[in-house]
């Protein structure tokens, strides 16, 4: 046995699973990769995954979003073709401001929106004509897939996955 | 289990459903054949939609004189339309957003239509300002790019370009949060896939979407937050559009109280179309588990609050039309001149559609009815388009000086437009609900041991959600076998 292998183990319920991913996580392997159909709360806390961070590049890029209103409005209506509108002047930025809060917000909100998403996008890996990943389909039907490498303790694992309620346990070459 | 609930609530999925159930009810209507009544709702519209498309091109190819524009009343259907439209579009996301903020559980069998309902609804919206501006090859001329003509920029002042910076945002904002709720349930149907070129169509729609714990975490997170961020937009969005008018001068729509007023019946307006579209919807595609009766009833009340909003802001604008002595006051939309005027048949038609109609929903047995939801649903959407032709045609049908007093008479282009903007709205309604993924069904699954018919039961009689585990002997696994069917 080399570490070259994988164990696949399968599960059918959620609580199931996260158990079982407690239990192999107390007795210190290594959990690779679960592959689930549903969002399981308190799974990446179990597995020891860090928080994400997308929220906070969200406000970031809300911010840039806002800054580039402030600037593209500063030089379209103020600096590069000054005109007087309605009676009111285009001679500073802060007093035109409030014209100008809409654009600012939407801005913002485009900015944070599209590109906190581009960013989720290239982190998971996901765009289009990408090949999926899941190494079995019923991943995205019912079934719950914990994927364990082995390093020479093949029996020890299986036993214990066995112990934790899998239905399914195949050994498969790593890909 | 992921939350817990109270057993005195009605489940939310109806049945004795297992995960694999829920996988096979939302992928029948896509792997299934469409039967009779889908093949002549699509023609129909197609047929409605090609005419419209014809009086477009009648429109665009004449100008706009082939509406019943005339000096004095410079928008009038289409704006109304446009209005009408934007508004319907409203309830998609908040019943995707807010409910998502408020932790509603029930929006999870509604959202991904309602939300479909927001993105083909602002297509149509779109297209009125656009036809409207008659050249519309030149409709680039909103962005705010270098260009040729000198140092030639928009007008930021202008409330007409914030709403071409509040609808495109408002776009694809909700394409995107709309796309990336869909990607697990796209893998869904992409990993059930026999015939060959489906799979590669929904390999690819599915953005290669795999299911991995860390895309679940970014992708509750990402949820979230486009909830939040889609939240102020909505409201942002029909408050711009109510700012056209009352950014303006004219009596009538010179209104402080327009923001939250439209906001308020682009909602009522939203939930009666996702009303109307959900009635056919569960009996189309077999989806009666999913959309219960407690769904029509969480809408209508959502349609008697908001209805409730938009009645006082009526009678507040009444009021305040009378209570000001002006003569050029008592011709709002909402006065005594247009009551008695030549539009009063308009004017009672908004009072019995909008106020009249959705008090019914006041009796429980109405507000679960389906038949009745399904007809109050269309009343009101009639109802809100009067009201934004009200807004337009009455106000703008007597100016500062009677010489300038006409009335507006639609043309068949102006109802042909219309009649095909509807057209287009189904044919792709239609479309969607025999390719798309109607319901959200990785959300399902996780309330469904919650909130689904069958668990509820079982924890009233102390039954676990967890089942026993059963311990796989060793000797059953296949060894060193290649599972890996995705390659």
């Amino acid at each position: 046995m080399d570490s070259s292998k994988v164990i696949h183990a399968f599960y059918t319920d959620e609580e199931v699973l996260l158990d079982a991913v407690k239990a192999v996580k107390a007795e210190h392997h290594h959990i690779e990769e679960v592959f689930c159909p549903f969002p399981v709360h308190g799974l990446d806390k179990a597995m020891g995954l860090a928080p994400t961070k997308l929220a906070i590049t969200a406000f970031m890029y809300g911010l840039i979003g806002l800054g580039f209103s402030i600037w593209m409005t500063n030089y379209m209506m103020i600096v590069d073709w000054p005109q007087d509108i309605g009676g009111k002047p285009s001679f500073s930025w802060i007093e035109n401001m409030p014209a100008f809060v809409p654009i600012m917000f939407e801005l913002t909100v485009f900015f944070a929106a599209h590109l906190m998403v581009i960013t989720f996008y290239m982190r998971s890996r996901i765009w289009p004509f990408k090949d999926a990943e899941n190494p079995d389909p019923r991943t995205t039907d019912d079934h719950f897939l914990m994927e364990i490498p082995v390093q020479n303790n093949e029996e020890e694992l299986t036993s214990l996955l066995c112990k934790t309620g899998a239905v399914e346990i195949n050994v498969v070459d790593k890909h | 289990m992921s939350h817990y609930e109270a057993s005195i609530r009605e489940p939310l999925v109806l049945g004795d459903k297992s995960y694999h159930d829920i996988t096979e009810d939302i992928a029948r209507p896509i792997e299934g054949k469409a039967n009779k009544n889908w093949y002549i709702a699509f023609y129909i519209s197609l047929a409605a939609m090609l005419w419209g498309f014809g009086c477009i091109f009648y429109t665009v190819g004449t100008g706009i004189g082939v509406w019943g524009l005339n000096k004095n009343i410079g928008w009038a259907w289409d704006i109304t339309n446009f209005v009408w439209w934007v508004g319907i579009g409203h309830a998609g996301t908040l019943i995707s957003a807010v409910l998502l903020l408020f932790r509603q559980k029930w929006r999870m069998a509604i959202n991904r239509s309602a939300e479909a309902m927001t993105i083909f609804a602002v297509f149509q919206a779109g297209l009125f300002p656009i036809i409207h501006m008659g050249r519309p090859w030149n409709a680039y001329w909103v962005l705010p790019i270098p260009n040729q003509f000198g140092s030639l920029w928009v007008n930021f002042n202008s409330p007409l370009l914030w709403d071409v910076f509040a609808i495109s945002t408002y776009l694809s904002v909700s394409l995107v949060f709309w796309w990336t709720g869909l990607l697990p349930d796209f893998a869904m149907i992409r990993d059930r896939a026999v015939k060959p070129f489906q799979k590669k169509i929904y390999s690819l729609l599915s953005f290669g979407w795999s299911g991995r714990a860390k895309d679940w975490q970014r992708f509750e997170e990402v949820s979230l937050v486009l909830a939040g961020l889609a939240t102020p937009l909505v409201l942002s969005v029909h408050t711009i559009v109510s700012m056209d008018f009352a950014t303006s001068i004219n009596p009538g729509w010179h209104s402080t109280i327009f923001p939250p007023y439209f906001v308020a019946g682009a909602i009522f307006s939203g939930f009666a179309m996702v009303q109307t579209l959900m009635g056919i919807m569960r009996k189309v595609t077999n989806m009666e588990d999913y959309i219960t009766r407690m769904h029509v009833e969480y809408m209508n009340i959502v349609i008697i609050l908001t209805g409730g909003i938009v009645a006082v802001a009526y009678a507040t604008e009444f009021f305040i039309a009378w209570y000001t002595g002006s003569p050029y006051e008592n011709y709002t939309y909402l006065s005594v001149g247009a009551a008695t005027g030549p539009y009063a048949w308009a004017f009672y038609s908004l009072l019995f559609f909008n106020i009249l109609t959705p008090q019914i929903l006041w009796f429980k047995k109405i507000r679960r009815s389906f038949i009745a939801s399904f007809i109050i649903s269309i009343f009101i959407n009639i109802g809100m388009w009067f009201e934004r032709f009200d807004i337009i045609a009455i106000v703008l049908s007597k100016g500062h000086l009677p010489s300038t007093w006409w009335r507006f008479e639609p043309t068949f282009v102006d109802v042909g437009i219309f009649i095909g903007t509807i057209g287009f709205f189904f044919v792709l309604f239609l479309l969607y609900a025999r390719t798309f993924p109607v319901i959200a069904q990785a959300e399902v699954k996780t309330i469904l041991k919650s909130s689904g018919e069958f668990y509820k039961k079982r924890s009233e009689q102390g039954i676990p959600t967890k089942p026993a585990i059963v311990v796989l002997n060793t000797a059953d696994k296949k060894k060193d076998s290649d599972n890996n069917l995705n390659g």
